[in-house]
C-alpha cells in the first residue's frame, strides 16, 4: 500500500467518525497528503516508519501545527520548533496526521477535562477513552492513525491504551527526550507510543528512544533491540499482592482477566512469583503531591504576558496575572496548582512535598526488592474498565484513585507497558500492565508480545 | 552613635565571562536590539528545557578556589518561584540548599579575615524598562550566568566593606571569572546592615540595601544606613526588617519592601536538571590551573620588588594593570619600586586631567618605563618630566606610545655640566645675600630655595642633584 493510500484511509476515517469521537484538536490533512506523496516519490522505502501515519498528543510540539496541551490558555499558540521526538519520527519516514485531544496539561484520567471538550471511546461512545492521552488512544482505536504518541506522567499512556484495547508503553524515565513536550511534572513525564500491537509500539519506541542533548535528564543508556520470543521458559513474572490479591476496589472482571493472563504466561513457560510492594497504598498520595508541586512551577510561565491568553484591560499587574490564569486555566488545573503550591509552601513543605519525596524513594525501593525474585511484574493497568462519560468527573478523588497501579512505576521511573488481554462481560477492553527493570523495555515488550498474541492468535507479527 | 557598632555582610552577584548563556546557546552580550538574543529556552516557551553550560561550572569553581572555598562534589539546582514580567518561566533557576561552593574567605587590606558562606550558580532575569507608556520587557539578559557570593556578617565598617569588595573583585577579574564592571552591572553588590551596642553579641535587626553600583556608593550607602539606624534607635524606635534602595542622587536609602511583603519562594530541586557532580580529578586540574592571586601578588610586590603597600594594593586593584606592570618590569625589577608610584601618581594624574581611560596606559607601559628610567637617572628633571607627560597625554592625535616618544624627543637634554650651571648659581647667590647668610648661620634647609631659584632660571631643565652639589661646594666651602 502506498503512503498516500494509507493517509487517505486515515483521513476518511477521521472525516467519518471524528465529529463524534473528537480524538483530534487539529488535523493536518494537507500536510499529511503532501508528505505522503513526497514519500511515495522516493525510491528508498527503508526508513523504519516509512509512510506510516502517527497522531501526536497536543502537548508535543510540531512546528507549523498549533500546540495547546488541551488548554484554552494556549489557544492559537504556534510552537517554533519540532519536539525532538517529532523530529525523530519525521526522520524515520512517518506521516503526522494531526494533534490529539487530552486532559488539560495532562491533568486527568478520562480526557473529559480538555479545555476543548471530551473525547469519546471509539469502542463504546458512551464511555471515556481514558486519559490524559485519550485522543491519541481513540485515534488509533478508530483507525485514524497507525500509531500515536502520548505522554505519561502517572498512567496517561497506559490507562487510555487499556481503555481502547491497545498496547501503550511508558518508557523508563530518561529514555525519551522531553524537549518540546509541554511539562506537567518534569520528574515523571515521559513520551511513549500507543498502537494496536506491542510490535508496533516497539517500532515507534525504537525510533524515539535515546539520548538528546536538549534534555539534560535523557540518558545515554544503550537502547537494546527486542528479541521476540515464542515462549517464556526461564522467565520469572512477579505478581504484587497489592496489585491483585489484596488490591482495593478491583473490578471482578479485571481480576478475572489478570488470572487468565497469568495462566497464559504460565502455559508458555513462565514462573509466576508472588511479591509485595508494601508502599503501594501511599503511591497516590505521594504522586499527587510530587506531580502537583512540580506542576505549580511548570505552569507559572502561563502568565498571559509573552504568549497565551491575556485578560483584557487589567488595572494592575496582579490583576493581569490573576484574571488571565483564572479565566484561561480549567478548574482541575487550578486545583492542582493550588495543591502543589501549598505542598511547597514554607512551613508545609517538609510535611507534604518532602515527605512525598521520601515515600517516592520507599516505593522505588519496593521495586528494587521485587527484582530480587522476578524479572518483571504483571498486574492490572486500571482497577476498572472504561467508565461512562460524566460518571466520575464531579469527584476528583474518585478519579485520582483510578491511577492506583500506574503511579507506582511512574514514581520509580520504571518502564511499563499496557497490553490488551481480552474483554470483560460487557465486551469492554481490559489491559494488563507489565512493569520492567529500569531501561529494560526489551523484556516487557517481548513478554507483552507473547501475552497479546495469546489472547489474539490471529494478530499479525509484522 | 559612638555607642554602636555596625555588622555588615555583602551579597555579590558576578556575571560570568562566558560566550553563551547558562542554560542555552544564546550569546551573552551587553545591549543588542531588545529580545533578539533569545531562544525558546530563555524565553520560557512551552516544552523548552535548560541544559547546563559546562563553562559556567568551570568559572564558578575558579571563583570558589580563588576564595578558599570547598568545592562541593554534588550541588543541586533549585527553582525559586515568583511572578514578575522579566522572569519568563515564573521561577528563577538557582541553587538553594546545596550550592557549588561553601566556606571561603577574603583577606582585607589590614589582614582581617572575612568569611564567605557560599557561592552558588544562578540565571539572571531579563530587564523591565518602565516608561510613560507602560512597562516593556527585554529578555536579552535572561539566562545570563551569575554566581552569587554570600559573605558572613563579618564586616564592621564601610571601609571594611569596600576593602572586601575590592579584594573579591580583584580575585574574580584575575581568574577571568567576571569583568568586574560595576557601572554596567556585571558586578553587583547588596549589603545587609545592622547595628548593635558595642559589647553586645546578638545581632540587631538587619536591613538589606540594594542598588549600589560603585565602590563609592557602597561606602556611602552603608555609612548612611548606619547613621539612619542609629538615629532610629536613639529616637526610641525599632529598626524594621526591610529592603532599602540606595539613591545616589539624594545620598540616602529609601524603603523598597518590608519583611511582611517578602515572598515565599517555595524553593525545590529543579527536576529538569540533574545534580551537578564535580569530579575530584577534574577539580585538581582546575586548582593547578589557577594564576597568581591578588594576595600573593601583593606580597610579592612588597617582598621581592620593594613596593610600598599602597602602590602594591593600587596595582592589584585592576589585574590587567598589574599584568602589564609585571610584563614591563620583568627585565628591570630594580626599577619596580620607582615605576609603581610613578604610575600611581604622575601617570594617573595625567589620565584624570585628560579624561583618558586606564587601558591606554597598559599598552604604553614600555615607553613609560623608559621615561621613568631616564627621570630616575637624572636625565629628565622633574619639570621636564611633568611637561613631557602633559604634552604626551594631551596629544590625542596618535597612540599614547607614539605620543610619548614624540614628547620625549622634544624634551631635550637636562643641563648638568658645571660650565652651564655655575654662572646661574653664582647669580642666584649674588641676588640673595641675606639667605646666604642665614644658610651659613645654620639654616641648611635653604638649599632647596637656592636649587629652586636656579632651576627657575634654567626653565626647569637642569639636573637638580648637580645644582645641589655645586651649591654645596660654594656655600659650605
Amino acid at each position: 500500500m502506498t503512503a498516500t493510500a494509507h493517509v487517505e484511509a486515515c483521513l476518511s476515517r477521521i472525516a467519518a467518525r471524528d465529529g463524534e469521537i473528537a480524538a483530534f484538536l487539529h488535523v493536518d490533512a494537507e500536510g499529511a497528503r503532501a508528505r505522503a506523496s513526497a514519500l511515495d516519490a522516493q525510491p528508498d522505502r527503508s526508513a523504519p516508519l516509512h509512510g506510516l501515519t502517527i497522531a501526536v498528543k497536543d502537548n508535543i510540539a510540531v512546528a507549523g501545527q498549533p500546540l495547546t496541551a488541551g488548554s484554552r490558555m494556549l489557544a492559537g499558540y504556534m510552537p517554533p520548533r519540532d519536539a525532538t521526538v517529532v523530529a525523530r519520527l519525521l526522520a524515520a519516514g512517518a506521516v503526522l496526521v494531526g494533534k490529539t485531544n487530552m486532559d488539560e496539561f495532562g491533568m486527568g484520567s478520562s480526557t473529559e477535562l480538555s479545555g476543548f471538550g471530551p473525547t469519546r471511546n471509539p469502542l463504546d461512545v458512551t464511555r471515556v477513552p481514558g486519559g490524559s492521552s485519550g485522543g491519541s488512544a481513540a485515534a488509533v482505536a478508530a483507525d485514524m492513525a497507525w500509531a500515536a504518541l502520548g505522554t505519561d506522567t502517572g498512567g496517561s499512556i497506559r490507562q487510555p491504551a487499556a481503555f481502547c484495547g491497545l498496547a501503550g508503553l511508558k518508557p523508563t524515565y530518561g529514555r525519551v527526550s522531553r524537549s518540546g513536550v509541554v511539562a506537567y511534572a518534569s520528574s515523571l513525564d515521559q513520551v511513549g507510543p500507543l498502537a494496536r500491537t506491542v510490535r508496533h509500539v516497539a517500532r515507534v519506541y525504537a525510533v524515539i528512544a535515546g539520548r538528546d542533548p536538549l534534555d539534560a535528564t535523557s540518558t545515554d543508556e544503550p537502547v537494546s533491540a527486542v528479541t521476540w520470543r515464542a515462549d517464556l521458559a526461564g522467565l520469572r513474572i512477579g505478581v504484587a499482592r497489592e496489585h491483585l490479591a489484596a488490591a482495593e476496589g478491583l473490578d471482578a472482571d479485571v481480576k478475572q482477566r489478570m488470572e487468565a493472563a497469568l495462566d497464559a504466561l504460565r502455559t508458555r513457560g513462565a514462573v509466576i512469583v508472588p511479591v509485595s510492594l508494601p508502599h503501594t497504598r501511599h503511591a497516590i498520595a505521594a504522586y499527587y503531591l510530587v506531580a502537583t508541586a512540580e506542576a505549580s512551577a511548570n505552569l507559572s510561565r502561563y502568565d498571559g504576558l509573552r504568549y497565551g491568553q491575556r485578560a483584557p484591560n487589567p488595572q494592575t499587574l496582579d490583576a493581569l496575572y490573576t484574571h488571565s490564569r483564572a479565566d484561561a486555566l480549567g478548574k482541575e488545573v487550578q486545583r492542582r496548582i493550588l495543591l502543589g503550591t501549598f505542598a511547597l509552601s514554607a512551613g508545609f513543605q517538609d510535611a507534604f512535598y518532602q515527605k512525598a519525596c521520601r515515600v517516592r524513594r520507599k516505593i522505588a525501593d519496593d521495586f528494587t526488592q521485587a527484582w530480587q525474585s522476578c524479572d518483571l511484574l504483571l498486574g492490572p493497568t486500571s482497577p476498572v474498565p472504561p467508565w461512562r462519560l460524566g460518571e466520575k468527573v464531579a469527584d476528583p478523588l474518585a478519579m485520582y484513585l483510578m491511577d492506583a497501579f500506574t503511579v507506582g512505576p511512574s514514581l520509580a521511573g520504571l518502564p511499563a507497558l499496557a497490553v490488551p488481554v481480552g474483554v470483560d462481560s460487557q465486551r469492554l477492553p481490559i489491559g494488563a500492565q507489565l512493569i520492567g527493570r529500569a531501561f529494560d523495555e526489551a523484556t516487557i515488550l517481548a513478554v507483552g508480545d507473547v501475552l497479546q498474541r495469546a489472547f489474539d492468535p490471529t494478530l499479525e507479527v509484522a | 552613635m559612638s555607642a554602636f557598632e555596625a555588622v555588615i555582610g555583602l551579597e555579590v552577584h558576578a556575571q560570568l565571562l562566558t560566550r553563551t548563556k547558562i542554560f542555552c546557546s544564546c550569546a551573552v552580550t551587553v545591549g543588542g536590539e531588545p529580545n533578539t538574543r533569545t531562544c525558546p529556552v530563555c524565553l520560557g516557551l512551552p516544552g523548552a528545557l535548560p541544559v547546563l553550560n559546562a563553562e559556567v561550572v568551570r568559572l564558578a569553581v575558579r571563583a570558589g578556589l580563588g576564595t578558599g572555598c570547598t568545592v562541593q562534589s554534588i550541588s543541586v539546582f533549585a527553582r525559586k518561584n515568583y511572578f514578575y514580567p522579566d522572569l519568563p518561566k515564573g521561577y528563577q533557576i538557582t541553587q538553594a540548599e546545596l550550592p557549588v561552593c561553601l566556606d571561603g574567605q577574603i583577606v582585607l587590606d589590614d589582614g582581617k579575615v572575612a568569611r564567605i558562606q557560599r557561592i552558588h550558580l544562578e540565571e539572571d532575569a531579563g530587564k523591565s524598562i518602565h516608561g510613560d507608556s507602560g512597562t516593556r520587557v527585554d529578555l536579552n539578559r535572561a539566562g545570563t550566568p551569575l554566581v552569587e557570593i554570600v559573605g558572613h556578617p563579618d564586616l564592621r565598617t564601610p571601609d571594611e566593606a569596600v576593602s572586601y569588595l575590592r579584594e573579591l573583585r580583584g580575585i574574580l577579574v584575575t581568574l577571568g571569572v567576571c569583568d568586574g564592571n560595576m557601572e554596567e552591572g556585571s558586578l553587583r553588590c547588596d549589603a545587609n546592615v545592622s547595628i548593635r551596642p558595642i559589647g553586645q553579641d546578638a545581632f540587631g535587626t538587619r536591613v538589606e540595601i540594594k542598588n549600589m553600583n560603585s565602590f563609592r556608593s557602597v561606602r556611602d550607602a552603608i555609612a548612611h544606613e548606619i547613621g539612619r539606624q542609629a538615629d532610629v534607635i536613639q529616637d526610641g524606635q525599632a529598626i524594621r526588617q526591610e529592603t532599602r534602595l540606595w539613591n545616589a542622587d539624594l545620598a540616602r536609602t529609601e524603603s523598597m519592601r518590608s519583611k511582611e511583603e517578602a515572598a515565599d519562594y517555595r524553593y525545590f530541586p529543579d527536576p529538569d536538571l540533574l545534580p551537578l557532580h564535580i569530579d575530584a580529578a577534574w577539580l585538581a586540574l582546575q586548582r593547578a590551573d589557577l594564576p597568581e592571586l591578588p594576595a600573593a601578588r601583593k606580597a610579592r610586590y612588597q617582598g621581592e620588588l620593594g613596593l610600598d603597600a599602597r602602590a602594591a594594593n593600587w596595582l592589584c586593584e585592576e589585574p590587567p594593570r598589574a599584568d602589564a606592570f609585571d610584563r614591563t618590569i620583568a627585565d628591570a625589577p630594580e626599577l619596580a619600586s620607582a615605576f609603581a608610584p610613578f604610575l600611581m601618581t604622575q601617570v594617573q594624574a595625567q589620565l584624570q586631567r585628560n579624561d583618558r581611560p586606564w587601558p591606554e596606559v597598559d599598552a604604553a607601559m614600555p615607553a613609560l618605563l623608559r621615561i621613568c628610567r631616564k627621570w630616575r637617572a637624572g636625565q629628565l628633571a622633574n619639570k621636564m618630566l611633568a611637561d613631557l607627560l602633559q604634552t604626551a597625554f594631551a596629544d590625542t592625535a596618535q597612540p599614547l606610545p607614539d605620543a610619548l616618544a614624540h614628547a620625549e624627543s622634544l624634551a631635550g637634554a637636562v643641563v648638568s655640566d658645571v660650565a652651564a650651571l655655575e654662572p646661574v648659581i653664582d647669580a642666584v647667590l649674588a641676588k640673595f645675600p641675606g639667605e646666604v647668610a642665614k644658610y651659613r648661620a645654620g639654616q641648611k634647609q635653604l638649599v632647596g630655595f637656592f636649587v629652586g631659584q636656579a632651576m627657575r632660571q634654567l626653565a626647569g631643565k637642569a639636573d637638580a642633584q648637580a645644582i645641589a652639589a655645586l651649591l654645596a661646594d660654594k656655600l659650605d666651602a
